[in-house]
C-alpha cells in the first residue's frame, strides 16, 4: 500500500535502488599495467581504508574491458577485500557505471534545463534519428551509444554532450546528423572538447 | 568604480594554469608561506574576521567551521574539497580548476595548516574527467616545487593533496553523502550529528569545503580580511563568481563584488549583456536549480547572499537561470523534477517517493490531460516532501513546484482548463514533438 491515497508506489524502474544484475562474462584480472597503478592509488588512502578506492578500480577494470561484468565486479572486491555484494551496491548506485556493453562513442546528452532551454530535447530526438537507437541503446555496428544525461556543469554552453571522457558543446538541433557523420569519419577530432582546456593550448 | 577581478584575472593567459604563471601572475603560494609563519588559530582568526561565507550553497562563515572541527583528538583530520559542482546552472568551480589550479591547491594546503590536517581530498565529479587531468598536474608541479610534500618550507609542515573522482551522482555534493562516496559506499547522506566537525571522513574531524571557497582563502591571507571584507556590502564580502545560463546574449562565468545587482548581471555590458533573439525577460532562477524564482521588479537587489534572501530567494549557488517568455513554466517545473526525481539517492520516502509523484503529476498536466484537482495534488506532495527529510535535498526538489505554483499558477490553470499547453506553437518549437515520452 502507498503512503499516499492518490498515488501509486514508483516501479523503481528508474531508481537509484534498482537492481541491476550484471552478465557473468568472461575471466577477468587487472592488466600488470592497472594493477600497478591501483596498487599507487591505495596508497593515497590510509592503509584500514581500501574502500575509498573502490570507485577508481571501477573505472580501471572499466576502461580496460569497456563495461563492468560480474567477474569484472568479482576481481573488484578482491583488490579492495571487500564482498562483491559490496561492489554491486556502488556499481548500482552510480551513472557512470556502464553494466551491459556499451559503443565505442558514449554520448551522453545533458537534459537539464539550462541545456533544455537551449533545445536539448530536439537534440535527443535527432541524435536518436540519426542513429536509429533510443536513448539507452547502443547501435548495432556498436559504434554509438545514445545515453540521456543530467546537468554536466558546462550550462553556459548549451546544449553540451559528453562523449566518453571528453566534451562536445553548442550541439544544435539542426547540427546533430551531420555530427555523427564527423563523428563516425575523423572520431575525437570532431569534438569541440571543453572551450576552457582549449583555450589553454 | 571599476570592479577588478582577483579570482578569474588571469583565467584568459594560455599558461594561467601553470606553476611558473602562477608564480609569476599571482604571488603563488605567498599566502600559505604567511599562513605558516602564523598560529594555526590565527589563521582561522583572519579568516573569521574577514566574514568569508562557504560558496557551496548554504553561505556558512567558513571560518567558524573550520573553528568547529575538533582539536583534542589523537585521530588525523581532513580536508574535504567539494568540487562536485553538479547543481543544475552552475559552472564556476570548473573554471577555477581547468583555469587557475593552483590557486585552489594553495586553499587546500592552508586550510590543512589551519585545522590540523595533513590531507586533502577533491572530491570531483566524474564528468570532470578533462578538467581532473589538469588538476592532476598542477598538484604534481606543487609536489615538485616543494609546495606540497614533506616539510613545507622547511616548516614542518607536511601536506597531501589527492584528487578523488566520483562517478555520477548529485547527491555526492551534500557534504556527509560526499564523504560515504570518499569512504567508497553509495552517496546517501548521514544523519546529523554528529557533524562532520566531530566525526566526518573515517569518522575523523572533517571540514568539507568548496573549491570557490577554499580559492579565496588564499587571497585573504595575502591581502588581510579588511581587504576581503571591504569588497562587498557588511557579511557578504569578497569576490564572487556568478553563473549565467539560458535566454541570456552571453551566457558565461562571472566575476564581481555583491554590491552587484541581479539586473546588472543579466542586463549589464560587461556581463550577459541582456536576453537573446529579442526576446523579452520573464524570471530567473537566481542560484542554481533549487531556489525560488525571481520576478523582474525583483531583480534590483543585490546578488549577495542577504540581498538575494530579502528579495524572497536564495543566492545558493550562484547559478542564474534566465528564462525568456518563452518558457512554459509547468514544463520547467517538470524538467527539474525529472533531475530530482532520477537524482534522489532513495534513503528518505518522501523524497524518493514524492518526487516521482510530482513528476508523473507534471507530466500529466504538462500533457493536458491534468484534473483540476491535480493542481492541489501538486501543492500537497510538494508540501510533504519540503521540511521532511533527511537532508536538504528534499527541499531543493519540492521548490520548483512550490515556486511555480504560486508564482505562474495560472498557466498550471490554462493547462488543465484547455487541456494542452496554451503558449503559441513555434514557441514550444524547439521542445521536442514528444518531450513527454518516458
Ligand atoms: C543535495 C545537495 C547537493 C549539494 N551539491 C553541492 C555541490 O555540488 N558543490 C558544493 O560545493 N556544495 C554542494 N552542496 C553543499 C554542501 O553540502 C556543503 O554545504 C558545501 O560543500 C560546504 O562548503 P562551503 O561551506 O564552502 O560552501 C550540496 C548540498 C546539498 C544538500
Ligand atoms: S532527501 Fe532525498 S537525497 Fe536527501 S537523503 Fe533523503 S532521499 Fe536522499
Ligand atoms: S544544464 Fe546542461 S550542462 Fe548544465
Amino acid at each position: 500500500m502507498s503512503f499516499h491515497p492518490e498515488m501509486e508506489y514508483a516501479p523503481a524502474k528508474f531508481h537509484r535502488s534498482e537492481r541491476k544484475l550484471a552478465d557473468v562474462g568472461e575471466p577477468f584480472a587487472f592488466t600488470p599495467e592497472n594493477q600497478k597503478t591501483f596498487d599507487e592509488i591505495v596508497t593515497r588512502y590510509p592503509p584500514e581504508q581500501r574502500k575509498s578506492a573502490i570507485l577508481y578500480a571501477l573505472y580501471l577494470a572499466q576502461r580496460q574491458q569497456g563495461y563492468l561484468t560480474a567477474n569484472a565486479m568479482a576481481h573488484v572486491a578482491q583488490q579492495i577485500r571487500c564482498t562483491t555484494a559490496e561492489v554491486e551496491d556502488v556499481v548500482s548506485y552510480y551513472t557512470m557505471f556502464y553494466t551491459k556493453p556499451v559503443g565505442k562513442y558514449v554520448l551522453n546528452v545533458c537534459r537539464t534545463l539550462s541545456c533544455a532551454l537551449l533545445g536539448a530535447e530536439r537534440v535527443t530526438e535527432e541524435l536518436s534519428a540519426r542513429l536509429g537507437i533510443k536513448p539507452g541503446e547502443t547501435d548495432p555496428t556498436g559504434t554509438f551509444t545514445l545515453i540521456e544525461a543530467e546537468c554536466l556543469g558546462a550550462c553556459d554552453r548549451a546544449p553540451v554532450v559528453m562523449v566518453n571522457d571528453d566534451w562536445h558543446e553548442r550541439l544544435r538541433p539542426e547540427d546533430c546528423a551531420a555530427f555523427i557523420d564527423d563523428l563516425a569519419a575523423r572520431g575525437p577530432a570532431a569534438f569541440t572538447g571543453c572551450h576552457l582546456k582549449k583555450e589553454a593550448k | 568604480m571599476a570592479y577588478e577581478p582577483v579570482l578569474t584575472k588571469f583565467v584568459g593567459q594560455p599558461d594561467s594554469f601553470t606553476l611558473a604563471a602562477y608564480l609569476r601572475d599571482q604571488q603563488g603560494y605567498e599566502g600559505l608561506k604567511k599562513a605558516l609563519a602564523l598560529q594555526p588559530s590565527d589563521v582561522i582568526e583572519q579568516v573569521k574576521a574577514s566574514g568569508l561565507r562557504g560558496r557551496g550553497g548554504a553561505g556558512f562563515p567558513t571560518g567558524m567551521k573550520w573553528q568547529f572541527v575538533q582539536k583534542d583528538t589523537p585521530k588525523a583530520k581532513y580536508i574535504c574539497c567539494n568540487a562536485d559542482e553538479s547543481e543544475p546552472g552552475t559552472f564556476k568551480d570548473h573554471v577555477l580548476m581547468e583555469r587557475n589550479p593552483h590557486l585552489l591547491i594553495e586553499g587546500c594546503a592552508i586550510a590543512c595548516y589551519a585545522i590540523g590536517a595533513k590531507t586533502a581530498y577533491i572530491y570531483i565529479r566524474g564528468e570532470f574527467y578533462h578538467v581532473q587531468e589538469h588538476l592532476e598536474a598542477a598538484i604534481a608541479e606543487a609536489y615538485a616545487g616543494g609546495f606540497l610534500g614533506k616539510n613545507i618550507f622547511g616548516t614542518g609542515f607536511d601536506c597531501d593533496v589527492y584528487v578523488h573522482r566520483g562517478a555520477g551522482a548529485y547527491e555526492a555534493g551534500e557534504e556527509t553523502a560526499l564523504i560515504e562516496s570518499l569512504e567508497g559506499k553509495r552517496a546517501q547522506p548521514r544523519l546529523k550529528p554528529p557533524f562532520p566537525a566531530v566525526a566526518g571522513l573515517y569518522q575523523s574531524p572533517t571540514a568539507v569545503n568548496n573549491v570557490e571557497t577554499l580559492c579565496n582563502v588564499p587571497l585573504i591571507i595575502k591581502n588581510g580580511p579588511e581587504w576581503f571584507a571591504a569588497m562587498g556590502p557588511e557579511k557578504n564580502g569578497g569576490p564572487k563568481l556568478y553563473c549565467i545560463s539560458g535566454h541570456v546574449k552571453r551566457p558565461g562565468v562571472y566575476e564581481a563584488s555583491m554590491h552587484t545587482t541581479l539586473r546588472e548581471l543579466i542586463f549589464g555590458e560587461q556581463f550577459a549583456q541582456g536576453m537573446a533573439n529579442g526576446r523579452s525577460f520573464k524570471a530567473v532562477i537566481p542560484g542554481g536549480s533549487s531556489v525560488p524564482v525571481l520576478l523582474e521588479h525583483q531583480l534590483d537587489a543585490p546578488a549577495s547572499f542577504d540581498g538575494v534572501q530579502k528579495a524572497g530567494s536564495l543566492l545558493g549557488s550562484a547559478g542564474l537561470i534566465v528564462l525568456d517568455d518563452t518558457t512554459c513554466m509547468v514544463w520547467l517545473a517538470m524538467n527539474l523534477l525529472h533531475f530530482y526525481r532520477h537524482e534522489s539517492c532513495g534513503k528518505c520516502t518522501p523524497c524518493r517517493e514524492g518526487g516521482d509523484w510530482l513528476y508523473k503529476l507534471l507530466q500529466r498536466v504538462e500533457r493536458g490531460e491534468g484534473q483540476p484537482k491535480d493542481i492541489d495534488l501538486l501543492f500537497g506532495v510538494a508540501s510533504n516532501i519540503a521540511g521532511k527529510t533527511l537532508c536538504a535535498f528534499g527541499d531543493a526538489a519540492a521548490t520548483p513546484v512550490l515556486t511555480t505554483l504560486k508564482v505562474f499558477r495560472e498557466e498550471y490553470e490554462a493547462h488543465v482548463r484547455e487541456g494542452r499547453c496554451t503558449l503559441p506553437a513555434e514557441w514550444r518549437g524547439r521542445h521536442a514533438a514528444h518531450a513527454h515520452a518516458h
